[in-house]
């Protein structure tokens, strides 16, 4: 299963091939005929995605959309097209986030294609069990929230945008 | 009394009930000792497998061994959730709680009581029929939720609440979510019988393990609908109240000494 989502992350490095002019990053990004492209890091984690990267890439949103109510309405918790997996293998080794920085992995592409998207304004960007979340104990435990806000560098609304680039 | 009556209807040891369940345990399988399965049906449910009305999740407050000053079942919710806990908040009025204590007393006898009040996921649930997006809805096994997904955040759901279980959270969380609860500025939210930890088998919630390990033991948690199960065993024989019984909400929390 774990091989499976790697191969999501690659996925997410494909974006329309459109241009998109008005986006222009830093001095490592990748370009193609001129333009620039997203910067789409490998996953952190397995070998690769649990569809082929050109379905993911168009059809993400799909079967995150189908998964997402039936997890909420029916308590059905399959790791596939879970978005909790997506962020375990796809959260980068930098910020230990998919959406802290413009180069993460949900970030980069979204940015570019100019899709602003909702899910992290409830969703937690970081995996399960990385440094933010790390269980204190039991007297500071309610503290952790805290440690987890300074640990973040925030992306803002517009940023995730495109629209301030 | 005829109160009384309807609820006794509803109680899990009736025998209308357990029969029901034998059947459901049968239906679901296979195995060679029935209280195994009965186990299994609550606490083992595989995670491709929706939830299921044969199961209906329940608390059990003993309120005389809730103890005075303590709130370890209010900042294990915290910590498990991941709220911010109202003594900490700006805006304390506004403050996301999910579970908070009340210390009670009786003006004629100065009796104290000591009780935690959250979410009674009641089997008819008054914030579900108001709701007007359908965003707070009742899981087949009893768990009264919001879909964040839909939720518009007109609170309506909490005026509807007798019990001021739910809150708005008011302000963007910037990421200090926990993966494993999302939850997010411009929803309303409450209570959850920790879901996720009731979906990964835990077959308990933060309060009740965090109830347990002071020692109080005034929490029980568990399937009211299995009569095998250590909260219908307390049920049966513990006097219980449900709060504001005259409302007939048939409520999945019950209060011992109260
Ligand atoms: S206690 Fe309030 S929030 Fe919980 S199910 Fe009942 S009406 Fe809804
Ligand atoms: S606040 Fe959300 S859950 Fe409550 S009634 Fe309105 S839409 Fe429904």
């Amino acid at each position: 299963m774990a091989g499976k989502i790697k191969r999501l992350l690659a996925l997410g490095a494909v974006v329309l091939t459109t241009a998109a002019l008005a986006w222009a990053g830093s001095e490592d990004q990748p370009k193609a005929g001129g333009a620039p492209k997203p910067v789409i890091t490998k996953a952190t984690k397995g070998e690769h995605c649990v569809e082929p990267n050109d379905f993911m890439r168009r059809n993400h949103m799909k079967v995150l959309l189908h998964h997402r109510d039936e997890t909420v309405l029916e308590g059905i918790r399959t790791k596939k097209y879970s978005l909790k997996e997506c962020i375990n293998c796809h959260a980068s080794e930098k910020t230990g986030s998919v959406a802290a920085s413009k180069d993460d992995f949900c970030v980069s592409c979204h940015s570019y294609a100019a899709v602003k998207i909702d899910c992290f304004d409830c969703h937690s960007t970081k995996p399960q069990g990385s440094m933010a979340m790390h269980p204190l104990n039991a007297e500071t435990a309610h503290y952790a929230h805290k440690l987890a806000a300074q640990a973040n560098s925030k992306v803002s609304a517009e940023e995730m945008a495109g629209v301030a680039q | 009394m005829s109160d009384m009556k309807s609820m006794s209807d509803k109680t899990p040891s009736s025998p209308e009930r357990r029969h029901f369940i034998n059947a459901a345990t049968v239906a679901a399988g296979v195995t060679l000792v029935p209280g195994v399965m009965l186990i299994e049906v609550a606490h083992g449910r595989p995670e491709d497998q929706a939830a299921s009305s044969a199961v209906r999740w329940g608390m059990l407050v003993d309120a005389t061994k809730c103890a005075t000053g303590c709130d370890e079942c209010v900042s294990a919710c915290s910590t498990e959730n991941g709220w911010t806990p109202v003594a900490e908040s700006q805006h304390k009025k506004q403050a996301p709680q999910w579970i908070r204590k009340l210390e009670l007393q009786d003006p004629l006898t100065q009796l104290e009581t000591n009780l935690p009040m959250m979410c009674q996921h009641c089997a008819e649930p008054p914030c579900v029929d108001v709701c007007p997006t359908g965003a707070s809805f009742k899981r087949a096994d009893g768990i009264v939720l919001v879909n964040r997904h839909t939720c518009i955040g007109c609170r309506y759901c909490m005026m509807a609440c007798p019990y001021k279980a739910r809150s708005l959270v008011h302000e963007p969380l910037n990421d200090t979510q926990k993966p494993d609860v999302p939850r997010g500025v411009g929803c309303v939210e409450a209570c959850t019988f920790c879901v996720q930890k009731v979906d990964r088998g835990d077959g308990t919630t933060a309060c009740v393990e965090a109830c347990t390990a002071a020692g109080h033991n005034a929490l029980v948690f568990g399937d009211m609908n299995d009569p095998e199960s250590e909260i219908s065993k307390r049920l049966r024989e513990l006097p219980t109240k449900q709060v504001r019984a005259d409302l007939n909400l048939n409520l999945g929390v019950r209060y011992h000494g109260i």
